[in-house]
């Protein structure tokens, strides 16, 4: 068994955009997703993350800390949730990549942690 | 029998690639890594080299290779063991299997070649790096032949490779083939990726300019290698059955196909310089997909390439029958490509003028603005329905896309047959 990091990317800049309907049917369907995960016993941690204007980078690797407003990446698509699972392998990690994405709506990235 | 001679290093060598992915296979699953696989594999050679030559060689070569590659395998283990977290693993090999456990037998090797042709061709490794490999480790090419496939330095070909087997060995990308529910999307990714291997043969374009080949019969026929074991190991897959056939029905044309540098049309070939044991076996093969009635994309293209190789002349062709073909296709595989096709056949049927209004009519034909063969096939209607000034514009379109260098000279020659006008 290894675990998997399945982020969730959002265009962050249109987010806002999404209608309360949208937002009422992801949270049902995510909510959904998670007990399926649970139920399974495959669920480590997941989260949703506020939108990346609440996001401040510290970067301390040359010493002093440095403290800059905003998200490290400069990208049009950021992080807007995460799971943390358990699977067998790639393939199941997939699967269940598929049912995250279609409940939230979003792509999903699937990438594996490194063991211990 | 053997006296060091070249030939008989040329026979060796021939049986070490044809064996490669068997070998390589059986031990990926004993030892749990591509790489190690790879690593005893090559060190089983070695062995083979020294003694094949003042012993004969063995019956099985495979078997022996196999056998060879694993007990190196586990004496290395066993050496690590001692200072390395290695301990374990060798401990786990030899129990499960001891030193000389019995050669795994035929079936078992086969359901290891299936498996390694799904792990190369999964969907999460980026397409090159599934072309790249399958060449490596089921063809049996060497680094330096994979790389010079794709134009590249040995040392970065090298480099994509380790990448591509440490992706399969820590996001876990299992060893296994597909169960029924991802079968048919897992086996058309497989299909896809030999096709893929055949057309960089077939047509190579690009930057193999530099080298001038027209065609590389070299990954053409390691594609239909390739596509024969698929169809030995899932003999029940119509579409399996349907991409051998399309690839032998191509291949088949290939020595009619370039002629002094130049291309050369379907209708200008020279049609007794066809391959006639090809056809014979593609048309065979076709047959026998009619006979199962599941039609897919590679069959049916695989069928349209019947017709045209069933022709004696090329105005023997039964149009209709490739028209109606088309339709099938663009059924189940509506690309803007395959409708550009049926307006090709369209024109054979109904002539020039319809033949155009056909491709100004395939739905999102726009997205092909910079794909050649569309001006090709748009200047050659033009020239036909005598619209000289149209058809000069589309051939200098198609030429400033087109790469390949014997299509680039046919493309010119027939610019400059129309300025002869």
């Amino acid at each position: 068994m290894a675990q998997y990091l399945l982020s969730v990317w959002h265009d962050d800049q249109n987010f806002p955009q999404t209608t309360p309907e949208d937002m009422e049917r992801m949270f049902v369907q995510v909510g959904a997703f998670n007990e399926e995960v649970q139920a399974a016993g495959k669920w480590v941690f997941a989260g949703g993350l506020h939108p990346i204007t609440t996001a401040t980078v510290v970067d301390a690797s040359k010493g002093d800390p440095v403290i800059t407003d905003g998200p490290y990446a400069e990208s049009k698509e950021q992080m807007g949730g995460f799971w943390v699972i358990e699977s067998e392998d790639l393939d199941e990690a997939l699967e269940w990549a598929r049912k995250g994405s279609a409940a939230c709506e979003g792509p999903v990235e699937v990438r594996p942690f490194q063991g211990e | 029998m053997f006296n060091g001679e070249r030939h008989d290093l040329d026979r060796l060598d021939r049986i070490f690639r044809e064996e490669h992915g068997r070998v390589v296979a059986a031990l990926t699953r004993y030892l749990g890594s591509i790489d190690l696989a790879e690593d005893a594999a090559s060190e089983a050679c070695v062995v083979a080299l020294e003694t094949w030559p003042r012993d004969g060689i063995p019956p099985n070569p495979g078997g022996w290779l196999t056998t060879t590659a694993r007990r190196r395998a586990i004496d290395r283990l066993r050496r690590e063991s001692t200072r390395t977290s290695k301990e374990g693993e060798a401990h786990m090999l030899l129990e499960l299997h001891g030193t000389d456990g019995p050669t795994p037998d035929e079936s078992s090797i086969e359901d290891d070649r299936l498996r390694m042709v799904f792990t190369c061709c999964h969907p999460a490794l980026a397409p090159a790096a599934q072309v790249a490999l399958t060449l490596k480790v089921l063809g049996g090419l060497s680094t330096a032949e994979v790389a010079a496939a794709f134009l590249v330095e040995e040392a970065t070909m090298a480099k994509r490779l380790t990448r591509t087997k440490g992706k399969i060995a820590v996001a876990r990308i299992p060893y296994e083939v597909p169960g029924d529910a991802a079968l048919p999307a897992r086996l058309t990714a497989v299909l896809t990726t030999i096709y893929l291997i055949f057309n960089e043969g077939y047509l190579p374009g690009g930057s193999t300019q530099e080298t001038g080949d027209a065609v590389r019969p070299d990954l053409t026929g390691e594609a239909i290698r390739l596509a024969r074991l698929v169809v030995e190991l899932m003999p029940d897959e119509p579409e399996a059955a349907g991409l051998l056939a399309l690839m032998l029905l191509t291949e088949a044309r290939r020595a009619a196909r370039v002629e002094d540098g130049r291309l050369v049309t379907l209708a200008d070939q020279d049609r007794s310089l066809w391959d006639r044991e090809l056809i014979a076996e593609g048309h065979d093969l076709v047959r026998r997909c009619l006979r199962r009635n599941a039609p897919g994309p590679f069959q049916i293209q695989a069928a349209i390439n019947a017709v045209h190789t069933d022709a004696p002349r090329a105005e023997r062709t039964d149009w209709a029958q490739i028209v109606a073909l088309y339709d099938q296709l663009y059924a189940v595989s509506p690309t803007p490509v395959v409708g550009l096709n049926r307006a090709v056949a369209q024109a054979e049927v109904a002539g020039p003028e319809a033949g155009l209004a056909a491709i100004d009519a395939v739905h999102g034909i726009e997205s092909l603005d910079c794909y050649h063969p569309l001006h090709a096939t748009r200047a050659e209607l033009l020239r036909r329905n005598g619209d000289a000034d149209g058809a000069r514009a589309a051939y200098e379109r198609a030429l400033d896309l087109a790469t390949n260098p014997a299509e680039r000279a046919h493309l010119s020659e027939r610019l400059s047959s129309l300025e002869m006008l």
